[in-house]
């Protein structure tokens, strides 16, 4: 046993600190410390500048423009990254169509699509779920019929995160229907422009844009955008899944918010004392510390696993069950934290406005980011289906 | 022991729920969040003909003399459809501030015209560092010739926007938080020096900030008497706190129906998702939330118009502290077990679950509740 990181491994965490501190715009990382919404824009802006530096996918086998890192460094990189407050990269393109695409490909596929993803030419979309097919996402209905060297997709998407800024779309649709639930699916990539697609926004409690329906009428997409076998596409699903498991639990973005919260905590006053040191306030932020301290450890165990070849089980659903738990926990402790304010719902505070802020930096941000936390126990598999899978894979119940 | 309710208040309960009913679908309430009040005046006015708005005031003051019973029973129907009136904060905690602080004249002017709805009031207690603490006021007034000049700061003022008076809390004696030295101003939000910054509620409603920059009120804007304000304040807040419970009472019924209806309606995996044990469960335990929540509302009715007690307060208090630990619950629940629909503008789940969570945002939150009655414990 030796829980230290190695030699290697503390000199690498310096160079990407040193990385961060040169590179990272203080403009990005004062909005994400206010817990302000990001544009695009500001997304893009890291984005291209994390690619100069190679370090954008570090996910990505080394010949697709990979770092090459050990897993446990991918994790030191995301800690620094959280802790600079620098922006998330989007993962739809990087961490999640670009892996399917690099198993299950064809080589055009692999030459087109991927640098593209690097120079963040082409933004991407989740197309999964619908009205009908929630959790239960195998009884999707998005119909693909071929035609000569196109397939015609008629049906509608639901919950499609950012679909009115992408550029693509990585898409389920069924192409057998004949076929039991998961045979009979194929995975397509579509044009965003593609005469048929309409793009609804669907506005989310906090007021936000971020969601949408997408309407397919007739909308042809030639059978080369398709990726693995035809009626193969459910193995594609999966491997995204299972791919993108490892981060799910957001121990780094959790560390993150936990400072803030101390922050906010050692501001705000109760009794003329700062709220930290109320000691039914401080008990709270210790208990959730703990909690966050033994879900970092769980992670780690998880990563050392792959690291030596193993292939993350449903171990992975602990991580996203307890991390997205700390991440209610501590979002919620934030919004006790300002007391009366966090009432106010003011969204210049939260948009691209620079309107003079109503009390403190951070007390808009503060119900905002509840509820935004409630939303991770929702997607991304909810966590009731993370215990399901708990139940059925480990525990063979 | 008799939780049975007088023909008198089924008839209000009926009254009320026949009002909201009728004017309160989620389209409306959405024109009303939109207009220039954030509430519909017309509705205002309607409560206020069919002298539901006049229910707490004696009769002297063309009121009902309704208790705390008859508040619950209209605050309950106001929160199941998510009013955005400021009932609870101009009728009740105005109200009751200026019955019980007033001077005879200005119970006279103020009480009928709250009672007819011709008047809006509203409470500016906090303050950016008080957290919750009614006697951490660092708003001054000074005295001058012929009356007050006020300086300072009061946060998150709901119905502020659109009060004719704010009742604001200063001091005018005595250090920081003192509880003696603590007076109330009737101040004009259009008076010179005043100003204010309108914004919107997480949960739809409007407040305002106020800044106060020397502020001149006359002599007869001070109600009750110098730097004696503290008792009542308290005393109020807690008549206001047992009404809020009531709200997110039907608050809560509201969510729950719609989440039991939605566990009946929604397929995956070819049935209806209420087919899934975790599911039952975790909708029993709303339910039963929601009956502990019930049961501290009606024993906090019961009590929030007896004499000022330690077990007032503490019942009060646990009341309170019950009742936003089960909203939070409701509110966190009824949207997991909606997935994406719960989380959507539109439909107003989420409306009541936001209503929900701002619950212990005033008045205190739990664990200001709990450090409260842990202080008034009987030990022995
Ligand atoms: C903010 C947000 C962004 C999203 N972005 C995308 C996106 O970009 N692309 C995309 O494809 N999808 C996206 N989704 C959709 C997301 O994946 C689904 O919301 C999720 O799969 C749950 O489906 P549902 O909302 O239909 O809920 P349902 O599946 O209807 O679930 C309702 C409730 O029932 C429970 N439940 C269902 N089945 C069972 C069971 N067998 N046992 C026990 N409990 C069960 C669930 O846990 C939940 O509590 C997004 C969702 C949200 C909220
Ligand atoms: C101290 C004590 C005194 C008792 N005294 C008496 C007595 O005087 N007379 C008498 O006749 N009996 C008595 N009992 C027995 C008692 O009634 C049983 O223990 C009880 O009915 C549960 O049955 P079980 O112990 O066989 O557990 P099981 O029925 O086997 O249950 C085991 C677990 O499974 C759960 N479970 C079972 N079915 C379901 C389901 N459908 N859905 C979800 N969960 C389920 C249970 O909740 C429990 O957690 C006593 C028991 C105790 C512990």
């Amino acid at each position: 046993m030796d829980i230290e990181f190695s030699v290697h491994e503390q000199a690498f965490r310096q160079d990407v600190r040193a990385f961060l501190h040169d590179n990272l715009p203080g403009e990005l990382s004062e909005r994400i410390a206010l817990g302000k919404r990001l544009s695009k824009a500001h997304q893009v802006q890291w984005m291209r500048t994390l690619n100069r530096q190679g370090w954008l996918a570090p996910g990505w086998p080394v010949e697709f423009g990979g770092t090459g890192w050990s897993d446990v460094q991918k994790h030191i990189f995301d800690e620094e990254c959280f802790a600079a407050g620098a922006p998330k990269v989007s993962s739809f393109g990087l961490k999640m169509v670009a892996p399917v695409i690099i198993k299950f490909g064809t080589t055009e596929q692999k030459a087109h699509f991927l640098p593209r993803i690097l120079s963040c030419e082409d933004w991407w979309c989740q197309g999964y779920s619908e009205p009908g097919a929630g959790s239960d996402l195998s009884s999707l209905k998005t119909r693909a019929v071929r035609e000569g060297d196109d397939y015609v997709v008629n049906g509608q998407k639901t919950w499609t995160t950012l679909a009115h800024f992408a550029d693509w779309m990585f898409c389920l649709v069924r192409t057998d229907p004949e076929a039991r639930q998961q045979r009979g699916i194929s995975f397509l990539l579509i044009d965003m422009k593609t005469p048929g697609i309409t793009v609804r926004p669907i506005i989310t409690l906090d007021g936000e844009h971020e969601v949408n329906e997408v309407f397919f009428d007739n909308v042809r997409v030639p059978v080369a955008n398709r990726v693995g076998q035809e009626n193969e596409g459910w193995t594609c699903a999966k491997y995204l899944l299972t791919h993108e498991r490892t981060s799910i639990g957001g121990i780094a973005q959790n560390k993150a918010l936990l400072t803030r919260l101390k922050r906010i905590a050692s501001q705000e006053v109760r009794d003329g004392r700062p709220l930290i040191d109320d000691p039914l306030f401080r008990t709270q932020i210790a208990e959730v510390e703990m909690q966050l301290m033994a879900a970092e450890m769980s992670s780690l165990r998880t990563l050392a696993a792959t690291q030596n070849g193993e292939v993350p089980g449903a171990e992975s659903s602990f991580l996203k069950i307890k991390g997205t738990e700390i991440r209610q926990a501590i979002t919620y402790l934030i919004s006790k934290a300002v007391g009366p304010y966090a009432l106010p719902f003011i969204e210049d505070e939260l948009g691209y406005g620079s309107e003079p802020l109503l009390y403190t930096d951070y007390s808009s941000a503060a119900t905002y980011q509840y509820l935004d936390a409630r939303k991770a126990s929702i997607y991304g598999g909810a966590n009731e289906i993370q215990k399901n899978i708990i139940a059925k894979m480990i525990l063979e119940l | 022991m008799d939780f049975k309710l007088t023909e008198e208040q089924l008839m209000l309960q009926e009254t009320a729920a026949r009002l909201v009913r009728d004017v309160y679908g989620f389209e409306h309430r959405e024109q009303y969040r939109q207009s220039r009040h954030g509430f519909s005046d017309p509705f205002m006015q309607q409560l206020g003909d069919l002298g539901l708005c006049a229910v707490p005031f004696a009769e002297a003051y063309g009121g009902y003399g309704g208790s705390g019973v008859e508040n619950m029973l209209i605050m309950t129907e106001l929160g199941r459809g998510l009013c955005l009136e400021p009932y609870l904060h101009s009728v009740i905690f105005a109200g009751g501030l200026v019955d019980q602080l007033g001077t005879a004249a200005q119970k006279d002017t103020l009480l009928p015209q709250l009672g007819s709805a011709s008047l809006q009031l509203a409470v500016a207690l906090d303050e950016p560092q008080s957290h919750y603490q009614l006697h951490d006021v660092q708003t001054t007034a000074e005295a001058v010739s012929g009356g007050w000049k006020l300086n300072g700061r009061k946060s998150v003022i709901i119905g502020g926007q659109s009060a004719g008076l704010i009742l604001v809390s200063a001091r005018t004696s005595h250090g920081v938080r003192d509880e003696q030295g603590i007076t109330v101003f009737l101040v004009d939000p259009q008076d010179s020096g005043v100003g204010r910054r309108d914004f919107a509620t997480q949960d739809g409603r409007m407040a305002c900030e106020l800044y106060l920059d020397d502020v001149f009120v006359k002599s007869s804007a001070v109600l009750g008497a110098v730097g004696q304000a503290l008792p009542a304040l308290r005393y109020q807040q807690g008549r206001c706190m047992a009404a809020q419970c009531a709200e997110a009472v039907g608050s809560m019924e509201a969510a729950c129906a719609l989440t039991l209806d939605y566990l009946k309606t929604r397929q995956q995996f070819g049935q209806p998702i209420g087919k899934f044990q975790v599911l039952q469960h975790r909708m029993v335990d709303m339910r039963i939330e929601l009956d502990q929540a019930t049961s501290m509302t009606l024993l906090a009715a019961c009590v929030a118009d007896q004499a000022d007690s330690d077990e007032r307060s503490r019942i009060l208090a646990a009341a309170k502290f019950i009742v936003s630990r089960a909203s939070r619950f409701v509110a966190d629940q009824s949207i997991q077990l909606h997935g994406g629909i719960g989380l959507t503008w539109e439909y107003m789940l989420s409306h009541h679950a936001k209503h929900l969570l701002m619950v212990a945002r005033q008045f205190g939150d739990d664990d200001h509740h709990l450090q409260a009655y842990a202080k008034l414990l009987q030990v022995a």
